[in-house]
């Protein structure tokens, strides 16, 4: 089935993007953690659609927060 | 019994094959039987040198027990994994330490008898008395089990649908699975899947569907023996076709199943043999899990599981007595059928098919199961419902005259629940007045407790002696008096604010009392609340207590950074009333302060008359300044201590704002900002008590120019109304974009009735009489508000349900009072009247609709918030907040990678906010 709406356009849609290989080893190393500690996404997610993401790549989410304005998360995309 | 010696030699060769480690899965097995031992409350189950079990068991595993027991240090195991499994016979005869033979209990002695169910091999109840096991007295001695050796095998009454089963889907010719050998390994994996789901009751029913339909023809794939229908008569009876399966073909067809096929039931034959689920001997517990009572008169009374156990030794010894002297068949048939009642009710006392097996007295045993199941079982009785000593639950009721963190204890309370204290050289004096006066006068003593743990009850006849007797080193537990630590509690616990540290104040009467400031970190009131207090019983949980729990460390809620402790009711219209319009004399002052607990007056002006902030000023601390706003947005200002410009009202003292409490709080630490609210809070009641503080009626009449007014608001809305209904009617109504035009007008007509509602509560605000009574509680926060003001002094408004106007009632109107299709505001709900005027008859039903539905709302939406509450809670207990910020799980796994994505301690901060201005401004 073929994607009818493009959620990445969707206003309580977050950015997401993909984290280079050097942004998703500093991450590791700043937070003293293996990968499996960072929090997931599904490959299959649709806001990571588009960004051909593979499992073990890392995707940085720039939200809009009400207390800190924007913010900045990541997550490892796992199978499924 | 030599059938079963048969299969004990087949069982030999498959421990060895087992998949398991066998020796880790001995280990747990005995294990069990501890447990099962260790059930008798009060049980301290110390580990001693003896050598308990070796003579009993023997062999490998029982020797890896006793040098477990035997060592003096504790060795420490990580469990890999726990194997449940069937006893056998043979383990059964190897860990029993006496066969028991006669169902009597005692000699003429009353000493117990060799070879009964008291026997002291099975440990022991006497004090004075050895086991003969163990060699331990009584409380040493953990108990060990026994054994009956049955005289015809019996259905262990929870193994019946296993067996059931087994019977069914095995051939009774060659026990193999009735399963052909080509759709084993296909089958297999089905049933694989299936356990995952549903686990192993799921895998047995799927094994008979599985077999129903391959439709063999009730034939054997593996000897072509035919098979005749099996079935359960109840409760322990097994037929085949007509015929009645007695225990012992049962057993016999049980040793057949081979071990692949037993695996295929999920049966690991290395722990469970079939055939083992038949009983052949049956374990006798140890005598500590099931102790007699002496009763006053001397006689003895036993346990429910010996009276059982003894019915089941008497019969099997008779049936004995029947095989052995040659009996008829049906003689014995006859017993063996008792002696399988016995031993079923044995084990479960509450068997749909069998009545109950009962006291002389008529009430039903309580045997095996009903000792673990439901609520007064083991489990959740005595596991999972824990009980504490040294705490009092009662009704609450309030005393402002008692500090924030103080709770009035009642003496008769005071005088059971007590604190132990240490005698020591230089307080031996002081603790011997305490047994002096021993348990029945106040501050009394109730025990003395000597170093060797003897907890001696002080009473009149044994006060001479304790007192003599009493030296450092002893104990003595004595009333609890006034500043002792205590823990207080309500439920449900939903915050850590719960439950506190408060100081004990013991008080006449029969409550628990609690400073009303208080009520609101607790959720309490005093419509009949109960809550706990608990007695900490050594130092350093006092001294925990008292630093972490006490209620001015909680005084700043960690949820939004605002104190969750202040001023309520009357002393807010207090502060408010005094702040604002207060003008006393001097000595009205003085008078007024020294009530509220200020010593120090030299604050205050020296003038004849002060005014009410002056009065305000005195509890402020000398280099205090504040700015800040009160409800109505006006400014207040606080400089050097003294309170310039403004009212003190909610926003400055209330529970869950109070941003005058957390200045103070950040500026001058918890304890200093307890005792200042505590001065606020009763020089606002002092004030009121000294000017008196009553409604009129008259506070609620309205000037005739804003009546009118009013009215005017009110007609001109319902005019525009009529109109609107009248342009419906012609079909001339436009409608909103999606939506109907009925609706359209439903929306109009709502939206002018709430206009005119709000123009009459503005017209209130402004022309109801000022500086009255209700205005001040209205206008402090106290209680009330604005709209309840005009609801009753100018109009109630409309009522609606659901968002709605009302639409309930009748077929086309909702009271028959009205015409069909009449959609007028006075007809949905509309309620012109005020409440002071009083409301017609329809607009107090109207009024009864909503009250009585929002009254189901809340009374629904209380437990389904709190269980949606309590599902959070759960879910996030284990987060914290780690050093670098982030938020993590038990594990490490990262939930947030900065704690609420600005890193803001709320407990810290004001209202979630940090005041940036303030900081630089202080750091100059």
């Amino acid at each position: 089935m073929k994607a009818k709406y493009d959620v990445t356009k969707h206003a309580l849609v977050p950015k997401h993007a993909k984290a280079s290989e050097k942004e998703k080893k500093d991450l590791l190393e700043s937070y003293n953690i293996t990968l499996h500690q960072l929090p997931r996404i599904l490959k299959s997610d649709p806001a990571i659609d588009h960004l051909d993401a593979e499992e073990g790549d890392v995707i940085r989410i720039t939200r809009a927060s009400p207390t800190a304005g924007e913010t900045v998360f990541y997550r490892r995309v796992i199978n499924g | 019994m030599p059938k079963a010696k048969a299969s004990e030699e087949t069982k030999k060769e498959l421990k060895e094959m087992a998949p398991e480690a066998a020796p880790e899965e001995e280990e747990v097995l005995l294990k069990s039987g501890d447990v099962g031992a260790g059930m008798t409350p009060e049980e301290s189950a110390a580990p001693s040198a003896g050598a308990p079990a070796a003579e009993a068991a023997g062999e490998a595993p029982s020797a890896k027990r006793e040098s477990v027991m035997a060592t003096p240090q504790y060795i420490f195991k990580q469990v890999s994994n726990i194997v449940f499994g069937v006893l056998s016979p043979k383990l059964l005869k190897k860990m029993a330490s006496a066969k028991v033979v006669t169902p009597e209990l005692y000699d003429k002695e009353g000493y117990p008898v060799d070879g009964g169910l008291m026997d002291i091999r099975l440990g022991v109840i006497d004090p004075g008395l050895r086991c003969k096991t163990c060699g331990c007295k009584l409380k040493e001695c953990i108990g060990h089990f026994g054994y009956i050796e049955m005289a015809r095998p019996v259905v262990h009454i929870k193994f019946v649908p296993v067996i059931l089963s087994l019977l069914r889907s095995t051939c009774h010719e060659c026990g193999k699975i009735l399963i052909p050998k080509e759709k084993l390994e296909k089958s297999k994996s089905i049933l694989e899947k299936i356990e995952i789901e549903g686990g192993l009751r799921a895998r047995r029913k799927a094994i008979k569907t599985i077999i129903d339909s391959l439709k063999a023809g009730n034939k054997c794939s593996h000897c072509n023996a035919k098979q005749s229908k099996i079935s359960l008569e109840k409760p322990t009876t097994y037929m085949e076709g007509e015929r009645r399966l007695s225990p012992i073909e049962v057993r016999a067809r049980l040793e057949k199943i081979p071990d692949e096929d037993a695996m295929i039931f999920g049966i690991n034959p290395a722990t469970v043999r079939p055939e083992w689920l038949i009983l052949t001997v049956l374990p006798v517990p140890p005598v500590t899990m099931r102790p007699s009572i002496t009763l006053e008169t001397g006689e003895r009374s036993e346990d429910d599981l010996t009276h059982k156990l003894g019915d089941i030794v008497r019969i099997n010894q008779r049936l004995f007595e029947n095989i052995n002297a040659g009996a008829p068949e049906i003689i014995i048939e006859d017993l063996w059928d008792l002696l399988q009642y016995h031993v079923t009710t044995f084990f479960d006392n509450d068997v749909a098919q069998l009545p109950p097996a009962r006291h002389r007295s008529g009430q039903p045993l309580k045997t095996l199961t009903e000792r673990i199941k439901s609520k007064e079982g083991r489990i959740r009785h005595n596991l999972a419902g824990k009980r504490t000593n040294f705490c009092a639950r009662t009704v609450i009721s309030p005393d402002p005259f008692i500090k924030v963190n103080e709770v009035g204890v009642p003496k008769v309370i005071a005088m059971k629940v007590t604190v132990p204290e240490v005698v020591q050289p230089w307080n031996m004096a002081y603790l011997k007045k305490f047994v002096e006066r021993g348990p029945g006068t106040y501050p009394g003593a109730n025990y003395v407790v000597r170093p060797d743990g003897k907890k001696k009850k002080i009473t009149e006849e044994t006060k001479e002696a304790a007192l003599e007797e009493l030296q450092p080193g002893y104990v003595v537990e004595r009333h609890l008096m006034d500043g002792d630590i205590t823990i207080f509690n309500r439920q449900p616990c939903l915050h850590r604010m719960s439950t506190m540290c408060h100081k004990v104040k013991v008080l006449p009467g029969r409550t628990l009392r609690l400073n009303p400031t208080v009520c609101a970190p607790y959720n309490a009131d005093f419509d009949g609340d109960e809550m706990n207090l608990h007695v900490p019983q050594t130092e350093e949980s006092r001294a925990e207590a008292e630093i972490l729990m006490q209620v001015q460390t909680q005084l700043i809620s960690p949820r939004y950074g605002l104190p969750v402790i202040g001023c309520l009711q009357d002393s807010l219209s207090g502060s408010y009333a005094l702040t604002k319009f207060a003008e006393l004399s001097r000595e009205d002052a003085i008078q007024l302060l020294i009530r509220a607990g200020v010593t120090d007056v030299g604050k205050l002006p020296n003038k004849k008359t002060v005014n009410g902030r002056e009065i305000f000023s005195v509890m402020m601390p000398d280099d205090f300044n504040f700015e800040g706003e009160s409800r109505s947005g006006a400014k207040i200002v606080i400089k050097d201590g003294k309170l310039v410009e403004g009212v003190i009202d909610e926003k400055s003292l209330g529970e869950g704002s109070g941003f005058l409490l957390r200045a103070l709080h950040r500026q001058y630490g918890s304890q200093t900002t307890i005792d200042i609210l505590y001065k606020v809070f009763t020089l606002g009641n002092e004030y009121l008590q000294m000017t008196g503080f009553s409604i009129v009626i008259s506070d609620f009449d309205l000037p005739s120019i804003a009546q009118e007014q009013i009215e005017q608001a009110i007609v001109e809305a319902e005019n525009e109304i009529q109109t609107l209904i009248q342009q419906f009617h012609e079909g001339k109504l436009e409608a909103f974009p999606g939506r109907s035009v009925g609706e359209t007008l439903e929306f109009k007509i709502l939206e002018l009735l709430n206009k005119a509602r709000n123009k009459a509560g503005q017209l209130v605000k402004e022309h109801a009489k000022k500086d009255t009574d209700t205005r001040i509680m209205v206008d402090s926060g106290a209680r009330g508000n604005i709209l309840q003001l005009s609801q009753i002094s100018a109009i109630v408004g409309q009522q609606a349900l659901r968002g709605k106007r009302i639409e309930k009632g009748y077929r086309g109107r909702t009271l028959s009072c009205f015409k069909k299709g009449d959609i007028s505001p006075l007809a949905h709900g509309f309620v012109r009247s005020n409440l002071k005027k009083g409301l017609s008859p329809q607009e107090f039903f109207f009024c009864n609709i909503t009250g009585r539905d929002s009254l189901m709302d809340t009374a629904l939406r209380t437990p389904k918030s709190g269980y949606l509450y309590r599902r959070l809670a759960n879910a996030m207990q284990d987060l914290r907040v780690e050093y670098d910020g982030t938020v993590r799980d038990a594990t490490g796994k990262i939930i947030q990678f900065k704690y609420g994505e600005d890193s803001v301690d709320v407990s810290r901060s004001e209202n979630g906010k940090i005041n940036i201005q303030r900081i630089i401004d202080t750091t100059e």
